[in-house]
């Protein structure tokens, strides 16, 4: 595979630059440099890149479904209505274990982006622009929901954590809920041929032999646990899946049999880049990579809308 | 052979599909024709099997269509549809493979192979196999669309609109191919297609099927059903059917 050198060099000077790069000095005799890595470093580190795989798997699984690549799950709704189980859990059940809570939310985030697929297919499709907005209000709507009961029941501190992904709390401990990421990515790549057909539209899949609400339940439950998870350890990250499945689908097209790793990868390798300049911009002060990632992925983004067509797709 | 038996739709309380019963035989070219709003394009989805009916039955050379799966469906029939969203940024080799999918289900064999080369030449299509669909002017994407309902290999397929924003070139590239590849002979198809030229219908289809108003108005081999008159109650505007240098073409008066 061309670029898979280059793409892995990068990975490897990331990674090692995540470790070593932060409030604490790692050069000093006073502090066990072996406990700070363990402890800190190498779980923040693997925190970035399972959170932004999960994210940019997410976005393609979704763009596929609604055939509209201008739609991220992060701006339709998907992480508020995650929160909005995570409230309603803590509210019910507020000693429940974490993994109930996650699995409640994980059940809302999937009956949230369930109701923006069905928009979907009211929305007329001439206009592209129109679905995203949509999901906006949508997103928004829900958005003052979570924000109303996590005031009326003073959880509000709770939605700040969850509203702003960035890793800085990231300890061992407290980040491998995200490991389920690593077991959907291999769901999804098995389900890679299918999500294409997705793609095509309904009546194509369909006549090509696919069970087709079927396979958008299995797409979009795999996008809901991850953003269960990403929202309970990390919090929400707008952008990343829309700027990374357009890189990738400019760059090597649509076949995601071929392409699903490369969305992995750089979602993966993009939030890492926006935690390591989070931490590094205003040392020893740190910015969430939530705020980074949608400063860049926005100006990206519009970068994207306005280039031309590609012609080739190797 | 279709065989189909007092099937209707309604959506909205309007009623789309009035008792159609019909039968098509195979190996032919059937043009669905009709006004607006006729219900040619309903048909042909409760045809395909992506329409439920509200009663009604479709078999397809024997099949009860609503009862099959997808799976199965889709080893009887192909479909080329107006797609209304994003185009795929396939490359034309890859959209013609899928149509190969019914068959493998992700695991392509050499038969696979074969059968997708085969289609990709027989539309033309090798020397657009890198391109993107994407960046295909319109008549080159219906062509590989086309190519890729081909390439699913059933004993029907069926097209709706398929000459839809076309120009007469293209019009007559894909009528050219299809004519070709219709009969009964081992690998040729059964094909029925919703077509709103009138002249290409009379120059192509061996097979009429007229509605109007969810209604079947007559149906049977063109030669033998389809006059001046007819088409003419068809449309409620006067049409004649004429020939011009031995080839039929329909004229409004």
């Amino acid at each position: 595979m061309r670029g898979l050198p280059i793409a892995l060099t990068g990975l490897v000077l990331l990674a090692g630059a995540s470790l070593l790069v932060g409030a604490t000095n790692l050069w000093t005799t006073q502090l066990d440099t072996g406990m700070v890595l363990a402890i800190s470093r190498v779980p923040r580190t693997l925190a970035a890149l399972l959170a932004g795989a999960g994210l940019a798997l997410a976005g393609v699984v979704v763009q596929q479904s609604v055939q509209n690549r201008l739609v991220d799950p992060g701006l339709i709704g998907t992480p508020e209505a995650a929160m909005l189980g995570l409230v309603a859990i803590t509210l019910i059940a507020p000693g429940a274990a974490l993994a109930v809570k996650m699995s409640v939310a994980a059940l809302t985030a999937l009956a949230g982006t369930a109701v923006f697929f069905m928009l979907a297919r009211l929305v007329p499709r001439r206009d592209p622009m129109l679905l995203p907005l949509v999901g906006l209000i949508y997103g928004g709507i829900l958005g003052a929901m979570v924000l109303w009961l996590g005031w009326m029941t003073d959880l509000v501190q709770f939605l700040s954590i969850w509203r702003t992904g960035e890793f800085s709390g990231v300890l061992r401990g407290r980040y491998e809920l995200l490991w389920i990421i690593a077991g959907l990515a291999i769901i999804l790549f098995v389900l890679a041929d299918r999500i294409t057909l997705l793609g095509l539209g309904e009546d194509y899949a369909r006549a090509l032999g696919l069970n087709y609400l079927q396979t958008v339940l299995l797409g979009l439950g795999c996008v809901a646990v991850t953003f269960a998870v990403v929202v309970v350890t990390v919090g929400a990250m707008p952008f990343v899946g829309l700027v990374v499945p357009n890189i990738v689908s400019r760059w090597r097209g649509d076949n995601l049999r071929q392409n699903l790793p490369w969305v992995a990868f750089l979602g993966a390798v993009f939030v890492l880049g926006a935690d390591l300049l989070g931490r590094v911009v205003r040392w020893p002060y740190e910015i969430p990579a939530a705020t980074i990632f949608a400063v860049f992925g926005a100006v990206l983004f519009l970068w994207l809308l306005n280039s031309r067509k590609p012609r080739h797709h190797g | 052979m279709i065989e189909i038996s007092s099937l209707s739709m309604s959506r909205d309380d309007v009623q789309i599909l009035r008792d159609v019963s019909l039968s098509v035989p195979s190996g032919r070219l059937a043009a669905i024709i009709g006004p607006n709003g006729a219900g040619k394009s309903t048909l042909l989805h409760c045809m395909a099997g992506l329409l439920a009916p509200d009663s009604g039955q479709v078999r397809v050379n024997g099949q009860d269509i609503h009862a099959l799966r997808e799976q199965g469906r889709a080893l009887i029939l192909s479909l080329l549809t107006q797609s209304q969203g994003a185009v795929p940024r396939l490359s034309v080799r890859d959209l013609v493979a899928f149509g190969r999918w019914p068959h493998h289900r992700g695991r392509p064999t050499p038969t696979d192979h074969t059968a997708t080369a085969e289609a990709m030449a027989r539309f033309d299509l090798d020397a657009l196999a890198q391109r993107s669909v994407e960046s295909l002017s319109g008549g080159q994407r219906q062509r590989a669309f086309v190519a890729m309902a081909y390439a699913q290999s059933t004993p029907w397929m069926f097209l709706d609109e398929p000459l839809a924003a076309l120009d007469p070139k293209y019009v007559r590239d894909i009528m050219d191919r299809l004519r070709a590849m219709t009969g009964t002979d081992t690998g040729k198809r059964s094909i029925a297609l919703v077509l709103h030229d009138l002249s290409v219908a009379a120059r192509y289809a061996d097979f009429c099927i007229a509605m109007k108003a969810g209604r079947i108005i007559a149906a049977g081999p063109w030669r033998d059903i389809v006059t001046s008159a007819l088409l003419s109650e068809l449309y409620e505007t006067p049409l004649r059917l004429a020939e011009l240098d031995g080839a039929p073409v329909v004229v409004g008066l």
